[in-house]
């Protein structure tokens, strides 16, 4: 296995802009729709390199939901991308029964999702729209971990058919995988190796995961690591195994701890093989005004609540280590 | 109640308001068997609106291949009423685009003829699931856009919404798109019957004036007697010349009907909204039909 190391840092939101226009490249009849903040979701890359293509339905996301149907069923392949606030949720009924029942091969792309869209505060800051979309007959949900598999995400769900939504963010997120690193819808990743505890992690956790891991070891831990952004279809088997061979798991997402990711592991885990199981996430809150890196420490979003999780879960595996207790002491103390 | 249903289809090209008057009989009588026989469904806006869609469909107003329903170049029709299903069923099936003896499965299970249209079924003509009101005539609007700004061609697009389904929002958002992207392509159709299920449209939200909101929003509007099939061609030949014309103005009709229209004790009453005749009441229905 490469061993991943972090070499700078982007948001995923240039990687669907990027990728987006790279579709644009390879297939004439991929379309964009605008809503208003085309420069922050970056479909504004498109715009400039296909005019032709792109349409400005301005601030009226349910509209541009199902024009994207009317487009989608005329054989186009039509993008819209506005705030996954916007995208995901105020359009709930438009995806559910004109998109997805409709089977249309419509793209979604929800930017600004999660807590470390910073300032702009709860109104903003989607958390609970994986809850949502995962539930759609025939809908692909797809979390990148950061720019370049924002990107990789972006032209595959462009070139499958069928309904598709990709959540990404607005802050810069570490850069860790590479060009030539594997993608692949309905697949997750191990992406550290390791046999005492699992932690299952998308979008920007995932690099978290990886310090708690490194951080773990350094106690004589060793912790598998596993990259999921495909939410559906969801590799069952990837999560199974690692239940069967870690024997307790972690999750963490930028997201509500309910029915998202965390949701996703539990349901394979107690079918297949169940396991002590810690959820990492937003606990059943709204977000507020802040910088990121503020945010995700208030809101329980870093390597620490992995780490601290993380020996939670072996304590209740193994019945019995002092270690947890600290940890979670540890914790505690750093936020104040 | 044992029902059959009449192997009969017409042709599609323009024909004397008596000819026109045969086929929305027909197409009246279908839906009372098919209602009757569903033991569920709505009667009101489905009768109200036959005359419509006989104009529609069989006077040389949309182009449509029986053999080939998803033929490249047809003309495309978005019922964005989804509960008025049966109308539609019935006007495609005495368009010859499946046999009529279907009709009888409304609602049933398994049916490609679900209690609201759903494109999975494969039933031939229709082109979008629609039922959550709004959400067909948006829909509409973004076949429309690529038809003409993508595609570049000269097919039509049809859509017809209730007038209780203008006070969905997204239906203005809509609206202002196709006047915004010039769809002289797009044709609106209001059935402006003045019901929906809880009573008249002013007394459970007020969206009159219609045509005043429709100007407004860019249509080039047209009001018209929707039981007048005179009327109504004349309303649908506005649509054309815009088109043909390319005036860059998408198209209102706003056709008054009644609902329950044909069927006297269902005549212009908001109860039959949503409702089935039972055994006596369509006996009835088909004698005065």
């Amino acid at each position: 296995m490469e061993e991943l190391k972090q070499y700078g840092s982007k948001p995923t939101r240039f990687g669907f802009g990027d990728g987006l226009v790279i579709l644009g490249e390879r297939h004439s009849n991929v379309v964009v729709l605008g809503g208003d903040i085309t420069g922050s979701v970056m479909t504004s890359l498109f715009k400039e390199k296909f005019p032709e293509r792109f349409f400005s339905i301005g601030i009226a996301e349910q509209n541009a939901t199902t024009i994207a149907v009317g487009l989608a069923l005329s054989g186009k392949i039509p993008f819209f991308a506005s705030y996954g606030a916007f995208c995901a949720l105020r359009n709930a009924d438009q995806l559910r029964i004109s998109v997805c029942y409709n089977e249309a091969n419509v793209k979604i792309g929800g930017g600004h999702s999660g807590i470390s869209v910073g300032p702009d505060g709860a109104t903003h800051q989607v958390l609970e729209e994986v809850a949502f979309l995962r539930t759609l007959p025939h809908m692909t949900l797809i979390v990148p971990c950061d720019y370049e598999e924002a990107k990789k995400a972006t032209i595959a769900i462009g070139e499958m058919i069928g309904p598709a939504y990709i959540r990404f963010g607005r802050s810069p997120v570490p850069l860790f995988t590479t060009p030539e690193h594997p993608f692949e819808i309905g697949k997750a990743q191990v992406i550290r190796q390791g046999n005492h505890v699992a932690l299952i992690a998308c979008g920007s956790m995932v690099w978290e995961a990886m310090i708690a891991a490194e951080k773990l070891a350094e106690k004589g831990i060793q912790a598998r690591v596993i990259n999921c952004p495909s939410i559906k279809p969801f590799d069952f088997e990837t999560i199974t195994v690692a239940a069967r061979e870690c024997g307790a798991i972690v999750t963490a997402e930028e997201h509500q701890v309910h029915a998202g990711l965390g949701g996703a592991v539990a349901e394979a885990v107690v079918k297949n093989h169940p396991v002590p199981m810690e959820f990492v996430g937003v606990k059943d809150s709204f977000g507020g005004s802040g910088e990121p890196e503020e945010l995700m420490i208030k809101f329980g979003l870093t390597w620490r609540e992995i780490y601290a999780s993380a020996l939670i879960a072996i304590q209740r595996k193994d019945g019995g280590s002092l270690t947890a207790t600290r940890a979670i002491k540890e914790v505690a103390e750093y936020k104040g | 109640m044992n029902v059959e249903f009449e192997q009969i289809s017409f042709e599609n090209k323009r024909k004397s308001s008596k000819e026109l008057s045969v086929i929305a009989r027909e197409i009246r009588r279908d839906i009372i068997k098919m209602l009757v026989t569903a033991g569920s469904g709505h009667s009101g806006g489905p009768l109200g609106s036959s005359d419509i869609f006989t104009t529609l469909y069989f006077n040389g107003n949309m182009s449509f291949d029986k053999h080939n329903p998803l033929y490249e170049h047809r003309d495309r029709f978005v019922l964005s009423a989804g509960h008025m299903c049966p109308v539609l069923y019935a006007t495609l099936a005495n368009a010859g685009m499946f046999p009529k003896a279907e009709l009888a499965t409304l609602r049933k299970y398994n049916t490609r003829l679900q209690g609201h249209p759903g494109r999975d079924m494969g039933l031939p003509g229709i082109e979008t699931s629609s039922g959550s009101l709004g959400q067909g005539f948006s829909i509409a609007v973004g076949m429309a856009m690529s038809d003409k700004l993508l595609d570049k061609t000269e097919k039509k697009v049809y859509s017809l919404t209730g007038d209780g389904e203008l006070q969905e929002g997204s239906i203005w958002e809509a609206a202002m798109s196709a006047s915004h992207f010039k769809l002289d392509n797009f044709c609106w159709i209001i059935d402006n019957n003045d019901c929906q299920i809880d009573g008249r449209i002013k007394d459970v939200m007020d969206v009159y004036p219609i045509d005043e909101k429709c100007r407004a929003f860019g249509f080039d509007t047209v009001v018209c007697d929707g039981h007048n099939f005179e009327e109504l061609q004349a309303a649908f030949d506005v649509f054309l010349n815009n088109q043909k014309n390319k005036t860059g103005r998408p198209t209102a009709i706003i056709a008054k009907t009644f609902m329950g229209h044909g069927v006297s004790f269902m005549e212009d009453s908001y109860k039959w909204h949503g409702m089935p005749p039972n055994e006596t009441q369509a006996i009835q229905a088909l004698e005065e039909l």
